[in-house]
């Protein structure tokens, strides 16, 4: 197990059968629960902010669509718009821009995670859901070199098992969980 | 905690530092103030694509080579764009702005940092068809020569036109998209006579200060680049550059709500981030 007793942020990435299984997790975080999680969903490139909307209205903490230049602050979740990819900045605050797709994604999973492992070095918890295809491996792959924690959905939990079983090929996942376990391991790590 | 790597990072992170300063001290080109993942993406990807083991490799041959400076410049600005991107903010363009436009008897548009210049055509053909083209002069804008060339031609792949005509009749395009251009093999070439009233000229919103006087500003998808100080800056050279109830349109995840200039605008449409310039400012 990794010697971070002091994480500092959570970075979420799905794709494919997402949206349900970001339900299931915010909305069993318990409202006490402090990290702030950044969270990249691909979406259809016109969709306006109803993610954040749906996902704030199951859930105990303040969830809403990241805005550019916004400080990343505790017991917020903040969500990548579609069609631009979110990006952590080094004085903790968020970007975006709309640069060219990564892996045909934007937001791209690989972009958020590659910059916040930058920023929150071994404090970042990363996790990958279910999706159809391999964005965030890449990203996985950082979080875990400068000593992060990476969570990988179990394949046969998840909707579309693509995403979780790329990242676990890479070797860079420390653990493997049922969605309905992940909730309460953020929980436990969360408790200081 | 993984020291070598973070150690490595540190070190990465300083080169990038020296890289910028040497591009601002030899070239010109300011991206020092520029939200920095983003160009630090650019720097590392154009690194390892060919194959140098260091960004300071990478700053000998910027400042050792020939035109090397022009992928640079390719890299670190954004030229993503389409015709009538965010058809929405066309339309609130044509509802809320137009109509006030119209009372001026010339009207100065400036486009700063248009690209390739598929939104500076849109907004032409949107004139055009509100019949106000004729009295209108269109500054057009961007600090990278290359983008600016190739916006001058007005010419665009006819793989696109697809997803443009469909753009144009949701921005409310009141004639049919094809009357705008012509097909010619892979191409769509714009017609001339939106050009007439264009003029494309280099301008660096970092380094050079105003432009001209005018009654509307569009600078989308720009300001997303910047930290705050720069958009600060930035804000304040439109904020002069306006007449008295000129218009600012931003792109759609811009605001100017966290800016210095926020007290002397108010705001026109606030989801498609369109400002007006208050009288007694």
């Amino acid at each position: 197990m990794k010697d971070c007793k002091n994480y500092q942020a959570v970075v979420i990435g799905t794709s494919a059968g997402g949206l349900k299984a970001l339900k299931v997790i915010l909305e069993n975080l318990p409202d006490s629960f402090y990290l702030p999680i950044i969270i990249v969903q691909h979406l259809n490139p016109q969709s306006d902010g109803f993610l954040a909307q749906y996902l704030n209205q199951h859930s105990g903490l303040n969830v809403k669509e990241a805005e550019s230049g916004e400080p990343i602050i505790q017991k917020h979740v903040y969500i990548a718009p579609a069609n631009y990819h979110l990006l952590v900045e080094k004085n903790r605050t968020l970007s975006l821009t709309v640069s060219e797709k990564v892996n045909y994604a934007r937001p791209s999973i690989d972009l958020l995670f590659e910059s916040a492992a930058e920023v929150f070095l071994h404090c970042l918890i990363g996790i990958l859901l279910t999706g159809a295809n391999d964005d965030g491996s890449r990203g996985i792959a950082k979080i875990n070199h400068f000593g992060g924690l990476t969570i990988a959905q179990n394949p046969e939990s998840a909707e579309v098992n693509m995403m979780p079983v790329s990242a676990i090929k890479t070797g860079k996942v420390d653990i493997v969980l049922h969605l309905e376990e992940i909730p309460a391991m953020l929980a436990s790590l969360c408790k200081s | 905690m993984n020291d070598q790597a973070s150690q490595l990072l540190q070190l990465q992170d300083l080169e990038i530092d020296l890289f910028l300063e040497a591009i601002f001290r030899y070239y010109g080109y300011d991206f020092r103030n520029y939200n920095r993942a983003h160009v630090k993406r650019r720097i590392i990807h154009r690194q390892q694509t060919l194959g140098l083991s260091s960004v300071s490799e990478l700053q000998h041959r910027v400042l050792h080579e020939k035109d090397f400076i022009e992928h640079i410049l390719r890299d670190l600005s954004i030229n993503v764009t389409e015709m009538y991107r965010d058809p929405a903010f066309y339309l609130a363009m044509r509802k809320e702005v137009f109509p006030l436009l119209r009372t001026w008897p010339y009207i100065k548009i400036w486009h700063a940092g248009c690209s390739t210049g598929e939104e500076v055509y849109s907004f032409a053909i949107m004139l055009k068809e509100e019949g106000l083209y004729d009295r209108c002069q269109i500054y057009a804008t961007d600090f990278n020569p290359l983008v600016i060339e190739t916006a001058k031609k007005g010419i665009y792949p006819i793989s696109k036109i697809k997803d443009y005509t469909y753009n144009y009749q949701q921005a409310g395009g009141l004639q049919s998209f094809s009357d705008y251009y012509i097909a010619k093999y892979d191409s769509a070439i714009l017609n001339q006579s939106l050009r007439q009233n264009i003029v494309f000229a280099e301008h660096n919103l970092v380094t050079d200060s105003i432009f001209a006087e005018v009654q509307l500003i569009l600078c989308r998808n720009v300001l997303i680049y910047f930290n705050k100080e720069l958009q600060n800056k930035v804000v304040r050279i439109f904020k002069d550059s306006l007449v008295k109830g000129g218009f600012l349109g931003l792109g759609s995840k811009e605001n100017l709500m966290f800016t210095d200039v926020y007290e002397a605008f108010e705001v026109v449409d606030p989801k498609e981030k369109i400002y007006k310039k208050k009288l007694q400012s």
